[in-house]
């Protein structure tokens, strides 16, 4: 399969500090990817350069085939983007909201009806189009914002901490939503620091201070570490192969850091 | 003499036509980590908001310390305190500024501070913020600040709304940290958060639904109620597994987790059986054992089941 | 409020919290010292009630040299120039209404004979009453002139001198210079508009941010809170006030003749009462935008137009008359033109300073009524 994302030494510096040092790693199409790291690691910085909002200092990158460095417009649009600090408007109604990012990304007559529709049943928001979407629970809007990001139907979707603050089943039914995307040939890469987001992941990569420092599936992470011995501080971890998941890939996290000099405090 | 001790009865709150806390009994030791979960709703916050002082209840009380809050809120909150889900400190004071402001509010002796700053300090690790601008702190560091504010009068009690929301896993062992520390000096925790790992380190959890306790019980106990078995498995074609799984009658519920499919089955017969159904199904099955169920299986049961009876 | 008593730490700690917040925060300091002077400067030359060369149609149906000299008398007195001499009454009233001129002399025939005869001669005088206060002291003018017009007939021919000197002098403001009056009321109106947009914002702003649920989970009183917020405020309130004053003088030459203690006190008491409103609408708001609105509307107008600033109270209808006893402007302006123009003290301000307690005490009580230390 073609990679939808290729990075090649990306960097980025701002004045002496650099935030993104030599990054490589390619996503496959379909695949669900996700990028670790704890405040400052450089997750946003390089996440800005994909998405062709900040230019990179040397290194290249494509994104659907489409280099961030040279043709950041063209990147642009086949790209969507949800952030956990919604930009969904919440004096809006939910079809309000709709019907403006349809605007934006040009979705217009019967695609637009089509995708709206869509949209609608995906969050299972048919019969609340008319609420103000301040009024919706949190796992609403979460679903919403996945609707208004996918509305032009992204070659490449880019989710910032999207599930971060909900409860476990809230989350599953989002999870199942990009599980959905990505089976039809979305890729998705999802920047966060929580592992129960990790979790649903096929392929994790690890950033600290600019650098990445793992890239592996979840259980292959959590085999390198367990193997090497040097799991700490993970009483409910045990030897029950996948339960306490959630602490064991935490560690993993908190272990590979720790190794690297700890992270950039600030 | 009370100590830090929790006593819940009846407490309910009302919002115009909606009922965001019904009733809600029951009590905490002193010295013990309580944990409220459940799913955006279960009124969780208004509950914790109740027990701080800062929203009166429609009927009910609760005895924090031995004080009613409804009744003597005044006496209650020198005894407690409290960290709002939002932060809430003052973005444009500095951190140093914020301590010595909420010390004064709570008339901290002078003489006592510089060792409890100090101490606060060390915890934190925010010694080398102390004059940075608390809106210029990173989503971790302000979390430690709020509960460095919140410890400084040495409450008996301490209420805390998602403590860990938005923070990073660095952050977020710093802060639970700073939590065994002062539990294990017998203060009294009452926690609410999304994070069902947060959950398993509580002596107690309860399970909240639209105001109502589903459930109440220690963490170990709650999994032991769990009804059916957990199975974990790994397939070639993860999606392809879990669609089968969904079709047996016998499957209760089936996720997926990137590369794993875990299945809840009514009743547990071994591997062996899950293995050749879904190799009919032309699904190569690469691993497949029985898990203990985790707190987030239990939530999940519970609440699916309650929405499926509403 | 459960008989713990006000504690002076956590008040305190409130103040200076509200202080070193106020000093990070440029638009606040903007608003509390900027707008003040600009305000000072704008309305201090915009407005003014000056009336010189008023313009005066004349209508001298006597055609005598009594007659002649009455004319000469407005003429020389520098407040009319006549612009226009008119044949019949009928264009009186056209020459108003056209805005040709702004007053008419109207000199009936016989007025002469009237005069010789000491009959007492009747002269009209047609004002325009589309400009109030110009037309007010225009008759001021006119009766003036009219007056030592017939001193001056009465006496004539006599070669004595008068024994009374009855030149008429207008008191306290001699020559009627209106930015006398403008500068104290102008310090009154200022200042009640930014000391209430001052506070509308503290507790809005702490509800919006958030920062109110964790500070109403301490031990820390309405009250502490409340007296704490206006503390800063009434400081900075009071140095506005010493600002203004000054520039006024200096600027302005407004004259202050009374004493500097007793106007420092009567703006701490009027702050007070401001302030609180301010807390009071900030509380009830609960978000910033509103407060803000709510504030500039409920003290801007009623400071302009019902304080006795700009229009003066005794010449309003009964039912405003009323409602200007709950504009604390009202007390304040009275005050200050009082101490700067007059130089009076205690023994007539106690009214305005009882006034303006009675406000204060109902301020600061609406305010912690109205502010709950409640999320909903």
């Amino acid at each position: 399969m073609r990679d939808a994302i290729t990075v090649r030494d990306l960097t980025r510096r701002f004045g002496d500090f650099t935030a993104v040092d030599a990054v490589s790693f390619a996503v496959r199409a379909g695949e669900i990817f996700g990028f670790l790291g704890p405040n400052g690691a450089g997750k946003t910085t390089t996440i800005r350069m994909l998405t062709g909002l900040l230019a990179p200092s040397s290194g290249s990158a494509t994104v659907a085939g489409l280099d961030v460095g040279t043709r950041a417009d063209a990147v642009r649009e086949v790209i969507g983007y949800m952030s956990q600090k919604f930009s969904l408007y919440g004096d809006l109604t939910v079809a309000e909201n709709i019907e403006l990012f349809a605007g934006l990304y040009g979705v217009t007559g019967a695609r637009y009806d089509d995708r709206r529709a869509w949209v609608l049943a995906m969050a299972g928001l048919e019969d609340r189009t008319d609420r103000l979407t301040a009024e919706l629970p949190l796992g609403w809007k979460q679903r919403l914002a996945l609707g208004c990001a996918v509305l032009h139907e992204p070659a490449v979707l880019f989710l910032d901490e999207p599930t971060s603050g909900v409860d476990p089943l809230a989350r599953r039914r989002f999870w199942d939503l990009i599980d959905g995307l990505s089976e039809r040939g979305t890729t998705v890469l999802v920047s966060t620091h929580y592992m129960e987001e990790a979790e649903y992941c096929h392929r994790l990569a690890l950033m600290n201070r600019g650098r990445l420092i793992a890239l592996d599936s979840p259980s292959g992470l959590r085999g390198s570490l367990a193997s090497a011995g040097s799991l700490r501080g993970s009483s409910d971890v045990g030897d029950m192969g996948d339960v306490g998941v959630r602490s064991s890939l935490e560690d993993v996290f908190v272990e590979l850091v720790r190794r690297e000099g700890g992270a950039v405090v600030g | 003499m009370t100590g830090g001790s929790v006593v819940v009865e009846g407490l309910t709150r009302r919002f115009g036509a909606l009922t965001a806390v019904r009733e809600l009994t029951f009590s905490v030791a002193a010295g013990e980590l309580f944990g409220l979960v459940g799913p955006d709703g279960a009124g969780k916050t208004t509950t914790l908001r109740m027990l701080a002082g800062v929203l009166r209840p429609s009927a009910g009380d609760a005895l924090l310390g031995g004080r009613s809050v409804a009744r003597e809120p005044d006496h209650v909150r020198p005894q407690i305190a409290y960290m709002p889900q939002r932060f809430g400190l003052y973005e444009d004071l500095t951190v140093r500024e914020n301590l010595s402001f909420y010390a004064d509010l709570y008339r901290v002796p002078r003489a006592e501070r510089p060792a409890r700053l100090e101490r606060l300090y060390a915890f934190s690790n925010l010694g080398p913020f102390q004059d940075r601008l608390a809106g210029k702190l990173s989503g971790g560091m302000k979390q430690k600040l709020s509960l460095s504010c919140a410890l400084i009068h040495r409450p008996a009690i301490l209420l805390l709304d998602e403590p860990t929301f938005g923070v990073d896993p660095i952050s977020r062992r710093d802060l639970w940290l700073i939590l065994t520390e002062m539990i294990a000096e017998g203060v009294t925790v009452i926690l609410s958060t999304a994070y069902m790992d947060e959950a398993e380190r509580c002596d107690r959890v309860a399970l909240l639904n639209e105001g109502l306790v589903l459930a109440l019980d220690t963490p170990a106990a709650l999994r032991a109620g769990l009804e059916g078995a957990v199975v974990a498995i790994r397939a070639e074609d993860a999606r392809r597994a879990r669609d089968v799984l969904r079709q047996l009658s016998d499957i209760r519920r089936a996720s997926l987790f990137g590369e794993t499919v875990h299945a809840v089955v009514a009743e547990w017969v071994g591997a062996d059986s899950l293995r050749r159904e879904l190799s009919a199904a032309g699904v190569r099955v690469l691993d497949a054992r029985r898990v203990e169920p985790s707190l987030e299986d239990v939530f999940i049961q519970r609440v699916a089941g309650e929405e499926a009876h509403a | 409020m459960s008989g713990m008593g006000i504690s002076l730490t956590r008040l305190l700690a409130v103040s200076r919290k509200e202080w070193i917040q106020l000093r990070r925060d440029p638009r606040s300091m903007a608003l509390a010292f900027v707008l003040p002077l600009l305000m000072l400067l704008l309305f201090g030359y915009a407005i003014t009630w000056d009336v010189r060369e008023l313009d005066l149609a004349v209508l001298d149906q006597d055609g005598t040299s009594a007659s002649r000299s009455l004319v000469e008398a407005f003429e020389a007195s520098g407040y009319f120039t006549v612009v226009e001499r008119l044949e019949a009454y009928r264009e009186a009233d056209a020459a108003v209404g056209a805005g040709d001129a702004a007053s008419v002399l109207v000199i009936p025939p016989g007025f002469a004979a009237d005069l010789s005869a000491r009959r007492g001669a009747a002269v009209q005088l047609l004002l325009d009453g589309a400009d109030a206060n110009s037309a007010t002291i225009a008759f001021g003018f006119a009766d003036a002139i009219v007056d030592g017009f017939s001193r001056r007939v009465v006496l004539e021919g006599r070669t004595v001198e008068p024994a009374i000197d009855a030149r008429i002098r207008t008191l306290y403001n001699p020559t009627l210079e209106s930015r006398n009056m403008i500068v104290p009321g102008l310090i009154g109106v200022i200042m009640m508009t930014i000391a209430a947009m001052l506070t509308a914002l503290t507790i809005a702003r702490e509800w919006e941010r958030g920062t109110m649920e964790q500070l109403a989970s301490t031990p820390a009183t309405r009250v502490e809170i409340v007296l704490g917020k206006l503390l800063p405020y009434v400081a900075i309130g009071v140095l506005d006030v010493a600002v203004t004053a000054v520039a006024g003088v200096l600027v302005f030459g407004v004259p202050f003749r009374g004493s500097v203690v007793i106007f420092l006190g009567q703006t701490v008491l009027f702050l007070v009462g401001a302030l609180g409103l301010g807390v009071f609408i900030s509380a009830a708001a609960k978000t910033q935008l509103v407060a803000t609105q709510v504030a500039l509307i409920a003290t801007l107008l009623p400071a302009m137009l019902l304080s006795g600033f700009l229009f003066e109270i005794r010449s309003m209808p009964p039912l405003l008359q009323g409602i200007t006893y709950l504009v604390p402007a009202r007390y304040y302006i009275t005050a200050t033109r009082g101490v700067m123009l007059k130089g009076v003290g205690p023994e007539t301000l106690w009214v305005q300073a009882a006034f303006m307690v009675g406000f204060a005490a109902l301020g600061l009580f609406a305010a912690t009524r109205v502010f709950r230390k409640e999320i909903a």
